[in-house]
């Protein structure tokens, strides 16, 4: 094991895939002699050459669309959206062709879209969304949301493998913030088991992505105060493990839904739903979400910080639930 | 003034022989031609007997288009025709009784149910299924080309897209990222001239649609669209030059959609004047008249076609009607995929 970087473990783990089979190429704007806006790819043309290693014009429809036709032919793509919020310019193709093609005419299409996601560095309302929930509302797409360099190395893996379109988002704030112990050798992080990030018996976090860092700080500052928090990093949002959220829930009796995409309609209203539905009698408080506001990413700090979800609204929402 | 290449019609048998059809293959071009009209033509009896739901559509008028385009396909190249385009399903090999079975939403067709009409396709015989958004399939042609370029396969794609369809972002990305990696794909334009009640000038401000190939540095080329041999020289010439690693082409079929956008539509908005002219230039009538004049085409020859044509049909029908409707609990099968779908010839 050596420590890497959460930016160094998606690296790692998209050359080990490309070194042991063939079919897996990768196709952005920028990935090949620049090595990708924030270098996921950087060295990856020098050693696969420009044909598994490529460089496409601005055209994301294109990017993606290209990736159904070359997969359905056998290959196993791995676009880069160079911003997550790009992928709007794929939405119509991935939701219209990529989604629907294996149930209505047989056809797999095993993509994976690549799309830096999240805020925290005055990115604006176009370099800074997490648009998981739009993707998870389309029956016949996966959506994975790595928070720790382990995971982010083990389910790239396992989305390469699978044989539906995925779309994996990996959080910027992560990239070179957060560091950890990783594998070196082959392994496949299963989709749909979420992972305990911390134990705690009084409150149950459930979050994925950056938040989970922004949770655990929030977690010690309460420790203090006698609030014990157990984190349920989902790691994946289709499939996501209700079984653990309802475990959790059940052993914890209050629950905070965490994430850092706007309130309506994200996907903490499902899990919110959910737990109201499969475990209201456990429940000694009402679900509450934390989540940002609806309104477009803000570009200025003080503007964007209120936004994003902070250590010390989650601070003070644990101690609203503890306290009911 | 054109920028394209307006192609010539076809001259004698000396020419057609020239570019590989022997006249067994003539003679397959018709049957092709009539099975693809008899099956609309019974579809659209079975639509009015109250036993295809939905809607229904046909693409009368661009036959040859289709049939001319796929005879010349080889057998290891692949396409993504469109709603028009049932010729393509046919000369590839897609069985009659399979597309009634679809139309009429049995457990049989192609998507067992799971759509209609011409959403289907046979992706072992080379062919993905089409969605009503277009041209969406374009992105998913080039791909197709993408991956036989990296593998550095002879193989050829076609992606075909409607003059309507042209106005959208797609058909730019596509054309313009199959330029610049100078891809082996064929784009297909069936300039049926109406966009449901959309007329040309209305969708694009170029004479032809195949002028913009030279602004994306590759050829286009206008070819009579009810000239299935016009067609298929065109559409070879394309997909060799393809093959041989010469790029993209974009051939440019011009008809006139003969009926209305689907059933529900009498296509009011078409003058009279311009469905008699076309009626004129029936492509199937046209090639008839062609094999008789250039192809001692006999009596018996035909009569022995439309026998074998019309039995097919009858058969397919009687057939499709005994599929079974689907099993409601085949709803959420195929949501998603699981490995065993990527155990196909062309997955792996």
């Amino acid at each position: 094991m050596a420590e890497k970087t959460y930016l160094q473990a998606i690296s790692d783990g998209l050359r080990q895939e490309m070194r042991r089979d063939k079919r897996v190429y990768v196709i952005g704007e920028d990935v090949g002699v620049y090595g990708g806006a924030f270098k996921v790819t950087h060295g990856f043309q020098e050693e696969f050459g420009p044909w598994r290693v490529i460089d496409a014009p601005l055209s994301e429809t294109a990017i993606v669309g290209s990736c159904t036709g070359a997969a359905i032919m056998g290959m196993r793509p791995v676009a880069e959206m160079q911003f997550a919020d790009f992928v709007s310019c794929a939405w119509d193709h991935l939701v219209t062709v990529a989604a629907k093609q294996r149930y209505r005419a047989g056809t797999a299409v095993p993509i994976v879209v690549r799309c830096p996601s999240g805020g925290g560095f005055s990115g604006g309302p176009f370099h800074s969304q997490n648009p998981e929930s739009s993707f998870a509302h389309i029956p016949g797409l996966k959506v994975v949301c790595p928070a720790t360099p382990e995971d982010a190395k083990g389910l790239l893996v396992t989305a390469i493998e699978d044989p539906n379109p995925v779309l994996y988002f990996e959080h910027k704030h992560l990239y070179r913030r957060i560091k950890a112990d990783v594998p070196e050798d082959r392994y496949a992080t299963p989709f749909g088991e979420a992972r305990i990030h911390r134990e705690g018996d009084d409150v149950t976090v459930v979050t994925w992505g950056a938040m989970v860092y922004t949770a655990a700080e929030a977690a010690d500052k309460v420790e203090s105060e006698g609030i014990s928090t157990e984190i349920v990093d989902l790691r994946t949002i289709v499939p996501w493990d209700r079984k653990a959220v309802l475990a959790s829930v059940e052993k914890t009796s209050k629950v905070i839904v965490l994430h850092e995409d706007t309130h309506t309609g994200g996907f903490g209203a499902e899990i919110a739903a959910t737990i109201a539905e499969e475990a209201f009698e456990h429940l000694d408080a009402p679900v509450k979400r934390i989540t940002a506001p609806d309104s477009p990413v803000p570009f200025s700090p003080p503007l964007e910080k209120a936004f994003i979800p902070q250590v010390e609204d989650v601070v003070a929402g644990l101690q609203e639930v503890a306290g009911y | 003034m054109a920028i394209a290449r307006e192609a010539e019609p076809v001259g004698s048998l000396t020419e057609v022989k020239e570019f590989g059809l022997d006249r067994e293959d003539l003679l397959g071009i018709y049957r092709h031609l009539l099975t693809t009209r008899g099956i609309e033509e019974r579809g659209h009896i079975l639509y009015k007997q109250g036993k295809i739901p939905g809607s229904f559509y046909t693409g009368r008028g661009n036959e040859a288009a289709a049939v001319g385009v796929a005879t010349a396909m080889g057998p290891d190249d692949v396409g993504t025709p469109l709603h028009r385009d049932m010729g393509v399903h046919i000369v590839r090999g897609v069985e009659p009784w399979r597309i009634f079975a679809q139309y009429m939403g049995r457990a049989d067709g192609p998507t067992k149910g799971k759509d209609g009409n011409v959403h289907m396709a046979d992706d072992r015989l080379g062919l993905i299924a089409m969605v009503s958004h277009l041209p969406a399939m374009l992105p998913v042609a080039v791909g197709c080309a993408l991956a036989f370029r990296i593998r550095e396969e002879k193989r050829v794609a076609v992606g075909w897209f409607g003059e309507g369809a042209s106005a959208r972002g797609d058909t730019h990305e596509a054309m313009n990222m199959a330029a610049v990696r100078r891809l082996p794909v064929v784009f297909v334009c069936d300039n049926n001239q109406w966009a449901y009640s959309t007329p040309t000038h209305l969708e694009y401000a170029c004479e032809h649609v195949a002028d913009r190939a030279k602004a994306y540095g590759f050829e286009g080329v206008v070819v009579d669209g009810t000239d299935v041999l016009a067609v298929h020289r065109e559409a070879k010439r394309a997909i060799e030059k393809a093959r041989e690693g010469g790029g993209p082409t974009l051939v440019e079929c011009l008809t006139l959609r003969m009926e209305g956008h689907a059933v529900h539509d009498d296509a009011f908005y078409v003058p009279k004047e311009m469905f008699e002219e076309w009626a004129k230039r029936d492509p199937l009538e046209s090639y008839r008249s062609w094999l008789r004049e250039n192809a001692d085409f006999t009596d018996e020859e035909e009569d022995e076609i439309r026998a074998e044509v019309k039995k097919l049909l009858n058969d397919a029908i009687k057939r499709a009607d005994e599929s079974p409707l689907p099993e409601v609990s085949t709803l959420l099968d195929g949501v998603f995929a699981t490995p065993e779908d990527l155990d196909t010839p062309h997955h792996k």
